[in-house]
């Protein structure tokens, strides 16, 4: 019995998928801009106080992890195995880096009481609280993401290890790597949007 | 297996799109230093789009991808922003 195996297809539904993830997102980055035009002066004394060095750090931490990943599959493409594990180790170790990041970023705005429902955060002005409601939801559901592609990754390198997922069938490899993509993608616009605002 | 699978991209050509992107991010948190006034959030957002091209064409492999694939990814993004601009149009003339 052969298997009858349609790649394209494959990655076209991948694709599906990941435009309704933008546009989930899509939604959010609405109510930014929509709330950026009524409270501007608030919004950029919110940004103010994100770390901009731990912020340009998981830009690049998440921005290398994509090339390692584009690469890992290149490698497996040319049948380097053993090159495209080592790879997916490195974008697996990238995802980790960046949550750790993000948790001492999460963990010190806590610690000053700016958290939804916070005692400090309460006594701020109203665009203030929607540009800290705002930040915690957005970079709260992109670390979801993280999550889920890390685990998309690891599942993937096992499947890699026992030869499931080759230079013949990388479907598994491609459409986890278009999934990490995109956790970069929105990465890359809520960056400057929250991070670098004057 | 017809049309499947695309060629494997060069490491060369993976990396040099690295490196651009690494050149635009050290643009955008340069431009952010500038004071000009609502520029800057025009300048971000032109740039984080230039950086979301390179990701989408290279790394996820569009550029050799069969048009389909791009018309869909142009109906999303005209979808979403039919979204913001129409809501635009109500809160900017309330």
């Amino acid at each position: 019995m052969t298997t009858q195996r349609d790649a394209f297809g494959a990655r076209l539904g991948m694709w599906l998928f990941l435009f309704s993830e933008l546009l989930l997102f899509g939604g959010l980055f609405l109510l930014y801009a929509v709330y950026l035009a009524r409270y501007p002066s608030e919004f950029a004394a919110g940004g103010q106080q994100l770390d901009t060095l731990l912020g340009t750090g998981n830009t690049l931490l998440l921005i290398t992890s994509s090339l390692t990943v584009a690469l890992a599959l290149s490698a497996l493409q040319q049948g380097r195995r053993q090159l495209c594990q080592m790879l997916l180790c490195a974008t697996i170790l990238a995802s980790l880096l960046f949550l750790t990041i993000k948790g001492i970023e999460w963990q010190a705005k806590f610690g000053h009481g700016l958290f939804p429902g916070g005692a400090e955060l309460e006594t701020l002005p109203a665009g203030q609280q929607i540009f800290f409601s705002l930040y915690f939801v957005t970079t709260g559901l992109h670390g979801l993401h993280v999550l889920i592609g890390a685990a998309l990754l690891l599942w993937t390198l096992g499947l890699t290890r026992k030869g499931l997922v080759s230079a013949e069938n990388p479907v598994m490899l491609e459409n986890s790597a278009l999934y990490w993509h995109l956790v970069d993608l929105i990465w890359i616009f809520i960056f400057p949007l929250y991070y670098l605002l004057l | 297996m017809n049309q499947t699978t695309h060629g494997a991209l060069s490491f060369r050509c993976l990396t040099t799109v690295w490196i651009l992107l690494l050149v635009l991010t050290g643009i955008t948190v340069g431009v952010s230093h500038l004071d000009l006034g609502a520029i800057n959030i025009w300048a971000a957002l032109g740039i984080a789009t230039l950086k979301a091209s390179l990701v989408v064409f290279y790394f996820m492999h569009l550029k050799h991808e069969p048009r389909l694939l791009v018309i869909c990814l142009f109906i999303a993004l005209l979808t979403l922003a039919a979204f913001i601009g129409l809501t635009f149009l109500d809160v900017l003339y309330r």
